[in-house]
């Protein structure tokens, strides 16, 4: 019963997404396939955000697809959906500082007192996309986004070593654990959230998702590979 | 405007394993008994279930179903010179909120402490001489011995459906078990969780190294189990998605399906969910507290509910923070050594190191909450010999998988980049072909490790937040290296490809996560001049308040806390049924 109503929703699922999402499939592709296939995904229509501006939006559909390129393991970060993942954690509660205590007094502290800013997560994301694109533009004379691969390297590895420093005093480390933190969570989470999509991260490291009993397979795959096809929350919903 | 309610016999403060018990025992003896839960009212069939609970970014990352700290959190900092500063996001623990509280997703590990604990200083002023502890260490015997819990160890265990192999049956040492444990009556509630690849290689490696290995008894049901109380468990299904979780198969013991749902049967209990305790009330004269006052979260109207018996049993943390706001006992203060109230707080502390291995695949996502092998030589073993060491308290040493989801778990070599398809490629191999081997630590009392009230910051009742003042000392730093180096050993015992190598941890921090085992504040013992509580968990200034959780521990112990913590909790529910009950007043004279 069950596994009649998965099959049918997923057939339905590839029939109505045709292009854009079918493109995403990549995984078990050869490498040279898996990348001819990116570029009918390279201008797909706008996916609507809710929370990042024009520049924003640029910074991080690059960012995601420098740190997450299109190989042999997954998609590229905006074909996983990553930027939407983004985008969406921070117009949604987490990004408004839900479970963030945000009275004063604010003081620096000391990093063993963990995070002191006074920004919720979407307003420390705005702030160091704009300040990251102020340090390349002084820089290179570019956006972050339109720098060559190797620029942006050289950025991103400024910023996690904390080797940049922006102007406006703004922590660049912690913007950078932030953007890192969202990227993972985009990758690995399940779908319903818009990254991760078709679970290819899933399927790349071999997480089978949403499974409800294994008591019948811990003896019977002792240090075998357990493979099937992963499932989503979506999937069994 | 304060509206005053009908007296009860009982109020109980936060509805958890301990409230849970209370609630249960005292109902049963005939009193009536009020539940105040700041949280709201969860239940497994319709909050736990299937597919929406195998979420790890709510659950794990997002802390669906932990305390919010924009309404309430503690300042923190590592010394008293410090400035302390609001922890304005939970990291390094996770209190949880709600009916069931941190029951619903603990892990179930489920450990018996010993005299090791219960008669620290005398037994180590016995065997190293006074001059062994340190001046500023404040560890001292609890007032309780093992073979006074003994029983009530036995009571949680079976309610809690606790799975695993005794190591010692009425002395007898038993084969497969841990032969450090203390006596048991009998064998554990089930049979141990079914062995995964990685606990296996930990106890073959560790067996061939001389040591003990045995299975962690654990609070998931190996079997499908009903308790003594008639409450009915699943049996575990390795789904690999327990800490942080609530259980779809009610496979784990929690209070939520054991001992609540039979208080709320009793017509003499009455819950009441998103109910803010804000005080304590005590009468005039200095002898009773009369109940307490709470806020409804759902209108904001302010209650005040009066009670014969007043129990505090919500987290810990939160227990001793409410004991400072109502001003009972003297606040502590570390110069002069005086006052109780906030004194002994401890933490855990613990190393890891990860293995790489080309040759194995452990599958990671199967596992229960307690699906590890364990060692006990340098933690329950008293023939373990801390002399040339020069450190009090003990270690024990684990493997296996616990909730290893893919946001959360994501261990590469040291030195592979962070991003990137170099970054990629390890990810997709490690994800399956890594474990993990950890230890987890005692923390000895110091005098400068303690609570108070924050002098600024305040919570959204306007009251001030507390203040946690703590680090690693010297002796968990010598403790920390032996560990670290002990973990490091067995792990090259396991011929792995490659292993990131364990560490001593150095200062605390608030990120990342560590453990929810914080301990003290209020603490049990033998003397009202430096406790706050005699060994029945009553106070000794307010006969009539209790105050049940881990913060009555003098001092933390390697072990998981919960054993003693539902032990304690029905001692202290025998003690007012047999004998309060019948002679209110204080059960040890000071």
């Amino acid at each position: 019963m069950k596994d009649d109503g998965i099959n049918r929703r997923d057939f339905l699922k590839g029939a109505v997404a045709g292009g854009a999402v079918a493109t995403t499939a990549a995984v078990g592709m050869t490498p040279q396939a898996a990348q001819a296939q990116q570029k009918p995904a390279a201008a797909p229509a706008s996916p609507g955000y809710s929370y990042l501006n024009l520049e924003e939006a640029a910074f991080v559909e690059a960012m995601v697809d420098h740190m997450i390129p299109a190989d042999q393991y997954s998609p590229k970060g905006t074909d996983l959906g990553i930027n939407i993942y983004i985008d969406r954690a921070l117009a949604g509660g987490w990004g408004k500082g839900d479970r963030l205590y945000m009275q004063g007094p604010w003081k620096v502290g000391h990093p063993n007192q963990g995070y002191q800013l006074p920004l919720k997560p979407a307003d420390l994301y705005r702030a160091g996309i704009a300040a990251t694109n102020a340090y390349c533009k002084k820089t290179y004379g570019k956006t972050f986004d339109q720098l060559p691969a190797a620029q942006k390297q050289e950025v991103l590895v400024g910023l996690q070593g904390n080797k940049i420093k922006f102007d406006s005093g703004l922590p660049t480390n912690t913007f950078f654990g932030t953007m890192y933190q969202t990227v993972m969570e985009g990758m690995f989470a399940d779908p319903i959230y818009g990254g991760n999509r078709n679970k290819a991260v899933w399927k790349m490291i071999g997480f089978p998702g949403v499974v409800a009993v294994h008591a019948q397979n811990i003896e019977k795959f002792r240090d075998k590979r357990y493979v099937v096809e992963p499932l989503g929350i979506a999937d069994l919903s | 405007m304060v509206t005053k309610l009908k007296e009860v016999d009982a109020v109980i403060v936060g509805l958890g394993w301990t409230g849970g018990i209370l609630a249960k025992e005292l109902t049963q003896a005939g009193l009536k008994v009020v539940a105040l839960e700041r949280g709201v009212h969860r239940n497994t069939a319709e909050d736990y279930a299937l597919p929406g609970v195998r979420d790890e970014l709510r659950f794990v990352h997002r802390h669906d179903l932990m305390q919010n700290p924009a309404r309430d959190t503690i300042t923190v900092r590592n010394n008293v010179k410090q400035e302390a500063l609001p922890m304005r996001r939970l990291g390094s623990f996770l209190p949880g909120d709600g009916v069931g509280g941190s029951g619903v997703h603990w892990s179930g590990h489920t450990w018996r402490w010993t005299d090791n604990e219960f008669k620290v200083r005398s037994m180590y002023e016995a065997r190293y001489g006074k001059n062994f502890i340190p001046e500023d260490m404040t560890i001292q015997d609890w007032g309780i011995t093992y073979a006074e819990l003994e029983p009530y160890y036995d009571k949680f265990e079976y309610v809690a459906a606790v799975s695993g192999k005794a190591g010692n049956i009425k002395g007898v040492i038993q084969p497969g078990g841990n032969p450090f444990e203390a006596p048991r009556a009998r064998e554990y509630a089930l049979p141990p969780l079914t062995d995964i690849q990685s606990s296996k290689m930990f106890s073959e490696a560790a067996r061939n190294m001389g040591y003990h290995p045995f299975p962690r008894p654990s609070a998931n049901a190996s079997r499908a189990y009903t308790n003594p109380d008639g409450s009915k468990f699943g049996a575990c299904q390795y789904c690999g998605f327990c800490q942080r979780f609530g259980c779809e198969a009610n496979a784990k013991g929690s209070a939520h399906i054991t001992v609540i749902p039979i208080a709320m049967a009793s017509p003499n209990f009455e819950l009441r969910a998103n109910s803010w305790v804000t005080q304590v009330l005590k009468d005039p004269a200095g002898k009773k507290v009369t109940g307490v006052r709470y806020t409804n979260l759902m209108n904001g109207e302010e209650y005040e509910q009066p009670a014969g018996i007043v129990l505090l049993t919500a987290y810990a943390i939160n227990n001793v923070h409410l004991m400072l706001l109502s001003g009972i006992g003297e606040p502590y203060d570390p110069v002069s050594q005086k006052g109780v109230i906030g004194k002994n707080y401890c933490y855990q502390t613990g190393v890891g190191a990860n293995l790489f291995f080309d040759d194995h695949n452990f599958n990671p996502f199967m596992s229960a909450g307690g699906s590890n092998h364990t060692i006990d030589d340098f933690n329950a073993n008293w023939d373990f010999d801390r002399g040339p060491h020069g450190f009090v308290g003990g270690f024990t040493i684990g493997a296996g998988f616990n909730t290893s989801l893919p946001i959360g778990n994501r261990p590469v070599p040291s030195g592979t980049p962070a991003w990137g398809t170099a970054w990629k490629a390890a990810q997709a191999k490690s994800y399956q072909t890594a474990m993990n081997i950890g230890s987890s630590g005692s923390v000895m009392a110091n005098r400068y490790n303690y609570f108070d009230l924050d002098p600024t910051y305040k919570n959204a009742f306007g009251q001030p937040l507390m203040r946690m003042t703590f680090d690693y000392k010297a002796n968990e730093h010598k403790m920390g290296e032996l560990a670290a180096k002990l973990v490091n050993d067995i792990a090259k015992a396991m011929n792995p490809t490659s292993f990131n190598r364990a560490s001593s941890r150095q200062s605390w921090t608030v990120v990342p996560y560590q453990s929810t085992h914080n301990t003290g504040g209020t603490i049990m013992g033998v003397n009202p001049k430096v406790s706050a509580l005699n060994k029945y968990l009553q106070n000794w200034d307010y006969h009539n308040l209790f105050v049940v959780g881990a913060n009555v521990f003098p001092h933390n112990g390697s072990y998981n806390p919960t054993g003693p913590v539902g032990a304690l909790a029905y001692w202290t529910a025998d003690a007012i049924k047999n004998r309060y009950m019948k002679n209110p007043g204080p059960l040890v004279q000071a």
